[in-house]
């Protein structure tokens, strides 16, 4: 219970009696609240095996040749590391947990637009892992198709395919589903006063991801069970063989999976949009903007899918087209970055952990970013295409943006979730070593993609050692800075201080509500009068 | 807790659900657009093979049970019950019959050996092969959101029945409308990408 | 919540919205006999078009709706329409 709590007496969300016990009452929960940590704990779960994958294939690549594993198992790995993290964390991530968890509360809502239906998204995400995972367990052998399941190889291998493509088939419903969900929610809750341009930041993000999700996922459904009618009816559309095209798979498959990275980054970038204000005690520099940018990538996002496809044999006029519409949508996320700068600028800097992260954000996601553009341009994408660099680009800019972005949403609002504070000196210690390590394993993936190391290769040449070495140490030193950064928040949830309403003196809807909140997050639904972030 | 409707939100769901099916159904025609481009003759002498009687027959079938079906909505607005049971039983007939024809279109073509994976297909040329896939896949998830259609609204008319949907509380069975007016609107695409190629 | 305008849509509406879906489709079908080569696909589609906007207009209700909904339609409608084409505009210009 917050420490300033009156007489109230009604318990919050986390004590809450229903009329279920123990587990029942919380996996049959429709409590947007609790369905936000539901998502949390299965989310961080299979993070903790993508990651042991990832660490597993660090390890094999530490030295030439084989390490600990046959190429084979290489395979399988790289390929379930990029579904579980691609499918299983990120796409779902920030939405599922800091959107489910705050989004009525920010917009003034006691709960959102349909609650069965969102219990419902989260009992088919666990659907959906149970069926991606079990394919390294039946059948002939795990998927080793890469995560992209590419035409031909995906309907001729003899892998594990259908449960692979199906669990992210069934995965696609549960993304659907929560996008359909926010859309009506934000249309159709939010409080007394507050017009779209009240709305705080983290919201707008979750409008424009929740569209994509809508739109974008249904098309990626398709194509997977294409896949299947291939594997399973020889029905044609990707095999050479009997007319078909795997280049038309490319199209129809990056149609979804370009837009899913703006599912991914657009809020993590409203998560920053909420954090920086707060601890810079300073509104918001250029709010509508910022709603903009954020509405022109997801328009222009739909249309850069070809970039994924330089070297497929495309046209010359699709070359051209995709590389500059990459160019263009590069535009409104730098605007973003300028904003949030100049929101610092001149601001009253609190420096407080998810202050930490969301500045650690802003670089990686530069870095990440700025070799995009590297990638964007037809002729260095010739070279580059298929090695380590592409590798970088990618962990830069989703875990480095997406990742370093829920880490600073997890300390920001850990005690609006929870009602404790967490140890900050752990948690400054984590995310420094954490930092540094994610560095240190990333950044000479860059160089090792620029003198040629291609990417999902099991051995290499001698001449790649070194670098290798110094990524495989820095996974190493960044586990290192996850697990304190784990258990810090592990035991503060328990044994935290108690926190206040509001301990970090932001500026929005959830921080008028108490740490934690009670069932309905509200007494009142509130009538909102101030724009969001009002520092003065 | 105190209960409220709002029936635009209903409403707004749906729509958005629709948008997905939309999505869904636009893959497919997109894969259909390339091979048609690039296999037009082919194409041309393949869709000869499908009976238009009787692809005109169904896409007359469809949309009148779209007509009916919007009436029921009148027709509670007006809380006129049995007239709404009655439009949509014919609704529901109508459905049936389209898929009637269907069982009968798919199992003269699945005879003659034209089906995904049959090697009399694989024999007639990749234009063939294509035709036929994309006639399989997009008449079959069709066809399948035809039999969905029938279910929500066989459970929209009990509804209706015991009147938990009446003339001031009939978003959902607008909104089954709408999904069926959907099911319609995919197959007057359809109609003529494959049944009207010459 | 507040109550929403009840708009009632007449039957007659509805008959004469059949009734001109009727004579596109039967258009459709007449036009097949005509040698139209490369307009063929664009005659096609553009009545199968007119016939899916009458749909949406009347019997789904759109015109008597919100504009919301028609925005939405509009929009969703454009963004796969450009990734249709530009899908296609590959293979156009391989």
């Amino acid at each position: 219970m917050s420490v300033e709590e009156n007489v109230n007496q009604e318990p919050n969300y986390l004590e809450y009696k229903s009329n279920r016990k123990g587990l029942g009452a919380w996996i049959f929960s429709t409590d947007h609240k609790r369905i936000g940590l539901l998502y949390l704990y299965s989310i961080m779960s299979l993070f903790f095996i993508g990651a042991t994958l990832g660490l597993l294939m660090k390890f094999e690549l530490i030295a030439p040749g084989k390490t600990i594993m046959e190429a084979q198992t290489y395979n399988g790995i790289f390929t379930l590391h990029g579904i579980i993290m691609i499918f299983l964390i990120v796409i779902p991530g920030l939405p599922a947990v800091f959107g489910n968890f705050l989004l009525p509360i920010m917009i003034g809502a006691k709960d959102v637009a349909f609650p069965r239906l969102n219990l419902l998204s989260w009992w088919i995400y666990v659907l959906g892992a149970l069926v991606a995972v079990s394919s390294q367990f039946l059948g002939d052998g795990p998927p080793d198709t890469g995560w992209t399941f590419y035409a031909p190889y995906s309907f001729k291998t003899t892998t594990n395919m259908l449960p692979a493509v199906l669990g992210a088939f069934i995965l696609g419903f549960s993304s659907i589903l929560t996008g359909l969900n926010f859309i009506v929610t934000i249309h159709r809750l939010r409080a007394p006063g507050m017009g779209w341009f009240k709305m705080p930041l983290f919201p707008w993000t979750l409008y424009g991801t929740a569209w994509i999700q809508l739109l974008a996922t249904p098309i990626v459904g398709i194509t997977l069970l294409m896949i299947v009618a291939e594997r399973m009816l020889q029905i044609g559309f990707f095999d050479p063989a009997l007319g078909g095209d795997p280049v038309l798979y490319q199209h129809l498959f990056w149609i979804y999976s370009h837009p899913a990275v703006y599912i991914m980054i657009l809020p993590a970038m409203g998560a920053i949009s909420e954090i920086i204000p707060t601890f810079a005690k300073k509104t918001i520099f250029g709010y509508k903007a910022i709603v903009a940018s954020t509405l022109a990538i997801a328009f222009v996002g739909y249309f850069v899918w070809g970039h994924h496809m330089f070297a497929s044999g495309m046209s010359t006029f699709s070359l051209y087209t995709f590389s500059i519409l990459t160019f263009l949508v590069a535009i409104p996320s730098a605007i973003k970055v300028f904003n949030w700068l100049a929101t610092m600028h001149k601001g009253s800097i609190s420096p407080e952990t998810p202050f930490y992260w969301a500045v650690s954000f802003i670089f990686v996601f530069l870095i990440g970013g700025l070799s995009g553009l590297v990638l964007g341009a037809l002729a260095t994408n010739v070279h580059l295409h298929d090695t380590n660099f592409v590798v970088a680009h990618f962990h830069f800019i989703v875990f480095g943006g997406t990742g370093f972005a829920f880490m600073g949403a997890m300390h920001y609002w850990f005690p609006k979730i929870y009602g404790r504070m967490y140890d900050t000196g752990w948690a400054n210690t984590g995310w420094m070593i954490f930092f540094i390590g994610f560095v240190t394993l990333y950044l000479p993936m860059f160089y090792l993609g620029m003198i040629g190391m291609p990417r999902r290769y099991y051995d290499y040449l001698p001449v790649f050692h070194g670098p290798n070495i110094i990524s495989t140490i820095g996974s190493w030193v960044m586990i290192s800075g996850l697990i304190i950064i784990v258990v810090n928040l592990f035991r503060s949830a328990k044994y935290g201080k108690p926190a206040v309403k509001n301990p970090w003196g932001g500026r929005t809807l959830e921080w008028e509500v108490g740490s934690p909140p009670t069932l309905e997050n509200f007494d009142t639904i509130p009538t909102v009068t101030r724009r969001p972030y009002d520092y003065s | 807790m105190e209960l409220h409707r709002d029936d635009t939100a209903s409403k707004l769901g749906m729509w958005l659900f629709i948008f997905t099916e939309l999505l869904l159904f636009g893959g497919l025609f997109i894969v259909y657009s390339v091979f048609r481009y690039k296999n037009s003759q082919a194409f041309h002498l393949a869709a000869e093979e499908l009976d238009t009687f009787i692809g005109t027959v169904n896409t007359v079938i469809l949309l009148i049970s779209s007509m009916t079906i919007a009436m029921s909505v009148t027709a509670i607005q007006k809380k006129n019950k049995k007239l709404t049971l009655i439009l949509l039983s014919i609704t529901q007939v109508l459905a049936l019959a389209f898929m009637v024809n269907k069982y009968f279109e798919w199992g003269a073509k699945i005879e003659h050996g034209l089906f995904p994976g049959s090697s009399s297909l694989a024999d007639l040329g990749h234009g063939d092969v294509l035709f036929f896939g994309l006639y399989f896949a997009m008449t079959g998830l069709h066809a399948f959101h035809i039999i969905v259609g029938m279910i929500f609204i066989g459970w929209i008319m009990v509804y209706v029945a015991k009147d938990k949907q009446s003339h001031d509380n009939y978003a959902l069975l607008e909104n089954s409308g709408l999904y069926w007016h959907l099911v319609d609107l995919i197959w007057i695409f359809l109609f003529p990408l494959f049944y009207l190629i010459i | 919540m507040e109550q929403e305008k009840h708009h009632i849509v007449g039957y007659k509406v509805y008959i004469y919205v059949l009734l001109a879906l009727l004579v596109l489709t039967g258009l459709s079908v007449a036009v097949t006999s005509i040698e139209l080569g490369a307009l063929t696909v664009a005659v096609a589609l553009i009545l199968a078009a007119t016939k899916g906007a009458l749909v949406l207009t009347y019997f789904m209700h759109l015109k008597f709706d919100s504009l919301m909904f028609r925005v939405m339609v509009s929009l969703v409608l454009a963004v796969f329409a450009v990734v249709l084409v530009v899908t296609l505009l590959d293979y156009l210009y391989m």
